[in-house]
């Protein structure tokens, strides 16, 4: 990214006055205006609003994947995405997936089966190493990406509804998962989500997107206790809250 | 989530998964029932063109039955000269191919990667598909003499713009996604090309080759009939010999002989295509 923004040591993350806007039937759609946001060094933070309020384009430029129109965006150290799909590739076998991230990263031939094996062990797929994609479930499958996320060795995790698709108990053991592993491993992570109690679920702050043109509307802090339950009634009552001012913003 | 979400029994399938995988159906009733089809088909055939013969539609020395022709074969099979003929064919077939492979996939990647490239030859290389091979043979004798070399013009023109295609047509069907992800894990230019595009182009390559060996084959077999090499007899050549002899049982023979080698062949390419869909997750539920 060639807008290199000065960054306080605790930040992990900064985006300043981000625009995005594309061509699109002669007219301009414009996706993201004058997005600011921060987040520090080893925080949860999910972004969550209604489809078509920008969020993944924010997540493409944050990855390196698109350049903005206008404004900065600065990720401090190395950026790893997951995707709602698994997009696993499908030739290579889940560790195949994983050893090609580490390959990328440069890791030596002989230590990549090893460290393959200890990352598909930390999102509990042990046994299931020579398995094909094809062959594994959408739950399954989010874990292997996640383990190659893990193998990009990035410093943040984007993450873009990567539970969107999956059941609601495969969803639920992905959400401890996922905590547990950003607590074991201090990552900076920023999850995008359209389901309001799943961002109260994990998130430290719940940023609240607006539509068309995609702002930070709200931001919420949530100081419930970790691990949190989905079905606690003072989540239920954040989430609420949030699902109101998005419906406000639906109705403006 | 809602409690009438859990409720609904969304039943993750983590749960049941094992790592053990399906039990394979026994190997022999497999081939049995990929077998039987194809002898039945075969069977009907064979009755179809015996009974043609005993309608007396054509003299016998015009449309020979399947058992004179068969007797043929197994004695055309027994004979040194005839096995060379199918060496010859065959050698210019695999090396003509293989040429076709090599500037295929060369041009293929330029191609692709090329925009330029590819704005002025890509239609060009379906124009070129569906061109016949005989047409060519005129300029290649006229450029390269009645030797192999104008067989090899021809063959490679006719099998060459099908693996072009096939391999062009696989890098621009690439889900948008795999190259994104690839690019997040820091493959860029060669590297996205290796580990990405290319393996993910690989059933549609695969494809190419099939059809470019059929063109191929075709193209070989037109060369040998119009006599282009006729001090090497291959098997398009003794074709042309038994019509000029009118010795039809051979002619059929020979036909037969060169239906069976497309068919050993095709079923080769066959063999990797499924091989090949079936680890990339394309072929749905094992049948």
């Amino acid at each position: 990214m060639s807008n290199i923004l000065q960054l306080s040591d605790k930040h992990s993350l900064s985006v300043e006055r981000l625009t995005m806007a594309f061509p699109h039937n002669d007219r301009l759609l414009v996706a993201l205006q004058g997005v600011t946001l921060e987040v520090e060094r080893g925080e949860l933070v999910c972004i969550v609003g209604a489809s078509g309020s920008g969020k993944s384009t924010l997540l493409n430029i944050l990855a390196g994947l698109d350049e903005p129109t206008a404004g900065r965006a600065h990720v401090h150290g190395r950026v790893a995405l997951m995707f709602q799909e698994a997009a696993l590739l499908p030739w290579l076998t889940a560790a195949g997936n994983v050893e090609l991230a580490l390959e990328l990263r440069g890791v030596k031939r002989s230590e990549r089966t090893e460290v393959a094996r200890e990352l598909l062990h930390r999102v509990h797929l042990d046994g299931f190493e020579k398995r094909l994609p094809h062959e594994l479930s959408g739950g399954m499958k989010q874990r292997v990406a996640l383990a190659r996320a893990l193998a990009q060795d990035a410093d943040v995790l984007l993450m873009d509804e990567p539970f969107g698709a999956l059941d609601a108990i495969t969803r639920d053991r992905l959400h401890e998962e996922l905590e547990r592993i950003w607590t074991e491993s201090g990552l900076t992570i920023l999850f995008v989500t359209h389901n309001a109690r799943e961002a109260v679920r994990l998130g430290d702050r719940v940023l609240v997107f607006t539509s068309r043109p995609g702002r930070v509307g709200h931001e919420v802090k949530v100081d419930l206790p970790r691990p949190r339950s989905l079905d606690s009634p003072e989540l239920a009552v954040i989430a609420g809250r949030i699902t109101d001012r998005l419906k406000q913003e639906m109705v403006d | 989530m809602s409690a009438t979400e859990l409720a609904a029994g969304h039943l993750t399938r983590d749960v049941v998964e094992t790592t053990a995988r399906p039990p394979r159906r026994m190997p022999l009733l497999r081939v049995w029932s990929w077998l039987w089809p194809k002898l039945a088909a075969v069977a009907l055939v064979l009755a179809a063109w015996q009974a043609v013969v005993w309608s007396g539609w054509k003299p016998d020395y015009v449309l020979p039955g399947p058992g004179p022709v068969f007797r043929r074969v197994a004695q055309d099979l027994g004979n040194a000269n005839f096995d060379l003929g199918i060496a010859i064919t065959m050698r210019r077939a695999l090396m003509g191919y293989a040429i076709a492979v090599a500037i295929g996939s060369v041009a293929g990647i330029l191609i692709a990667r090329i925009a330029v490239l590819r704005r002025a030859i890509g239609s060009a290389i379906l124009g070129l598909q569906s061109m016949p091979s005989i047409v060519w043979f005129p300029l290649a004798i006229l450029l390269f003499g009645l030797n192999e070399t104008a067989i090899f013009f021809v063959v490679i023109l006719g099998a060459a713009p099908s693996i072009a295609g096939g391999l062009l047509s696989g890098v621009d069907h690439v889900q948008p996604l795999l190259i994104r992800v690839g690019r997040v894990m820091g493959a860029r230019g060669m590297s996205l090309y290796r580990y990405v595009i290319l393996p993910a182009a690989l059933p549609s390559f695969v494809g190419g080759l099939k059809q470019g060996w059929a063109f191929a084959w075709r193209s070989l077999m037109a060369g040998e009939i119009i006599g282009i090499v006729s001090h090497q007899v291959g098997l398009g050549q003794q074709i042309q010999f038994a019509r000029d002899f009118a010795d039809a049982e051979q002619l059929v023979a020979i036909i037969v002989v060169i239906f069976v080698i497309g068919v050993a062949i095709d079923s080769l390419f066959g063999m990797l295509d499924r091989e090949i869909r079936r680890r990339w997750g394309l072929l749905g539920v094992e049948a």
